[in-house]
């Protein structure tokens, strides 16, 4: 279970509150919270970098040079250096951003979809559906996830699609958990007992009583598992089991470029850089949104 | 307390048993051949119907299980297909190395996370409270491998300080932390080890603290007109147990979850140790050693469950 922590912001109402709506009260908290908007607003650069990298990135990422071989920061133009085959670093990364965060996004939002369905069918189903489901989760839960995450990868041979399959099955048991613990707590509320004695069926109280209540704890634990994902899925490129080169990633350009750390340091440290301003700021962002939207885990 | 000792261990037995059937079925995952590693690729039918008899391969799925589970219960995993060397063997020597590395990390991990969290909680708002969380957030977010990169381009390369990479010039035979020579080389992979969970401690920590303040005793500790100080250390007394599970967590973590940084340092662990059955595709290696981490993972989810339960008795009753 992720920690509960409230960002210490200031979060000042308005002197006279006009009557709004959930979403109106947490876009207005999120307003008086500087420190998550600015890191909402890094997130979207670097999202938007990805999906530009081509316009914005100043050199081909793939053009090598042997002349311009692990040159130091500012060298001919090339602002962040060159690698150990003179491509451009600051390039690579821009384009690098695309391989990682889709690495680390898509095995969250399949995790989401798969555990979130699994944990509110388990938390609403009967007890055997429930033991069934739960119990399966358990098993992959008693892996750390790291090791999970490199057995699955490294028994399938490696390579993108299966470290984004590997990091799937690491996410899917803490949603489905999440999702039923949420599931759970509403199923027996009052209200839920009272729409059932109006006559409303099954999936009409699963459509508007259960789902509005677990929509919110998922989406929050998903955007904190966000962060995980590209740590993670860094990680296994980092130990070759991610794409192969000479793809830009992150986690590959760190370990390619660590044999060079005796020649260039400063340039073999970048990638990690990116990996840790990527992933702080995906933390923050979601310890903001957890805390505008009031959600206790 | 004996009851609830008996159920939590009844507990754990079939997640055991689910954690060997998926590091069984790890190895069916894999495209090729489990053997093609060691068999020349002009081995004629009958060698390999030979080899795959000799390893067992050529029973039903469901028997090779069985007597794979039968084994492992007597602590017999197999030969390693690249070394030979019986796993069992391979693997201890590795979790070994892994332990040392992880029971200089967690005291560390503890009393720095626990002393950041612990002040932050303690003046909630505050610029020191600012500071601290916002520490612990890098923590929690830092890719340590490049951590590990960082504190030898730091003090092995331009400080030259510390060793990069390695245990020493014997390996793990005879080394020693007790001599400086050998313990040198446990420190860099040490402190790299420590910051995630020192982000994770100091952030759990906070969130414990600031809950505890906001219990009625406090108010009623506040009202009977005791110190500040004798107040925050009630509040720590009342947050201690659940840091500590946390700590137990990352213990866990720690073992299973180092393969990064142990392929940083070449530190000849168990993480080190899958990293390379990963390329060799040594077959019964992988299947030993994750089933061996898992194993360690389920026991210290087990032994903190028991622990917490026996420091805080308000946890029994659910």
């Amino acid at each position: 279970m992720p920690n509960t922590m409230i960002l210490p912001t200031a979060m000042i109402e308005p002197a006279a509150p006009k009557q709004r709506g959930y979403w109106g009260s947490v876009g207005n908290r999120l307003r008086y919270d500087p420190v998550t908007v600015f890191f909402g607003l890094v997130v979207l650069a670097i999202i938007l970098a990805a999906i530009f990298a081509p316009l914005l990135a100043p050199f081909d990422p793939y053009k090598e040079s042997i002349i311009g071989r692990l040159k130091p920061l500012g060298w001919k133009g090339h602002w962040l250096g060159t690698d150990e085959l003179g491509r451009d670093i600051l390039s690579r990364l821009i384009h690098g951003g695309r391989v990682s965060l889709l690495m680390g996004v898509v095995p969250v939002a399949i995790a989401t979809v798969v555990g979130g369905t699994l944990g509110v069918v388990g938390g609403f189903g009967g007890r055997k559906v429930n033991t069934a489901i739960m119990r399966t989760m358990d098993v992959f839960y008693a892996f750390p996830s790291v090791l999970l995450a490199v057995a699955i990868s490294g028994a399938m041979g490696g390579g993108a699609m299966n470290g984004m399959i590997a990091l799937s099955m690491v996410f899917t048991p803490a949603m489905c958990r999440v999702a039923e613990t949420a599931t759970a707590q509403v199923k027996n509320l009052d209200f839920v007992e009272a729409a059932r004695a109006t006559g409303a069926g099954t999936l009409t109280i699963l459509r508007y009583h259960i789902l509005g209540n677990v929509l919110g704890p998922v989406f929050i634990y998903a955007s904190s598992l966000v962060s995980v994902g590209i740590l993670l899925a860094s990680g296994l490129s980092f130990l070759g089991l991610g794409v192969k080169p000479p793809t830009a990633d992150w986690g590959l350009m760190l370990s390619t470029l660590r044999q060079s750390i005796y020649v260039n340091p400063v340039v073999c440290a970048l990638p990690g850089v990116a990996i840790l301003i990527t992933s702080v700021s995906f933390n923050l962002l979601s310890d903001g949104i957890r805390s505008a939207m009031d959600v206790r885990m | 307390m004996i009851n609830l000792l008996i159920r939590r261990i009844l507990y754990a037995v079939p997640i055991a048993f689910g954690v060997s059937v998926v590091c069984f079925s790890l190895v069916y995952l894999a495209p090729g051949d489990p053997l093609q590693t060691i068999l020349p690729s002009d081995a004629s039918a009958e060698t390999i119907a030979l080899v795959k008899a000799a390893y067992g391969f050529d029973q039903p799925l469901p028997i090779q299980f069985l007597k794979w589970l039968g084994r492992v219960l007597v602590g017999d995993f197999g030969q390693s297909i690249a070394t030979r060397r019986p796993v069992s063997l391979e693997v201890t020597g590795a979790l070994h190395n892994t332990a040392t590395l992880a029971l200089f990390a967690v005291p560390i991990a503890f009393s720095t996370g626990f002393s950041m969290g612990a002040i932050a909680g303690c003046f909630p708002g505050s610029w020191l409270d600012r500071l601290l969380t916002g520490t612990a957030v890098i923590g929690v977010s830092l890719p340590n491998y490049w951590f590990g990169i960082v504190m030898v381009i730091l003090f092995a390369v331009e400080a030259m300080v510390l060793p990069a990479t390695g245990m020493g010039a014997n390996g793990s035979d005879g080394f020693s932390i007790f001599r400086w020579a050998d313990a040198r080389f446990m420190v860099l992979p040490v402190i790299t080890l420590s910051m995630v969970p020192i982000g994770i401690i100091a952030r759990s920590t906070r969130a414990a603290v600031s809950e505890v303040m906001g219990q009625d005793f406090v108010i009623t500790l506040r009202a009977k007109g005791l110190s500040e100080a004798a107040i925050i250390r009630h509040v720590l007394k009342n947050a201690l147990p659940q840091v500590l599970a946390v700590m137990g967590l990352q213990f866990g973590y720690l073992m299973g979850g180092s393969i990064l940084v142990e392929t940083v340092f070449t530190w000849p662990g168990s993480g080190f140790l899958l990293s390379k059955a990963i390329i060799n595709r040594d077959v019964p290696v992988l299947q030993g050693t994750i089933l061996m981490l898992a194993l360690i993972f389920v026991a210290t989810n087990l032994l903190v469950d028991l622990a917490q339960s026996l420091i805080d008795p308000r946890i029994r009753r659910t």
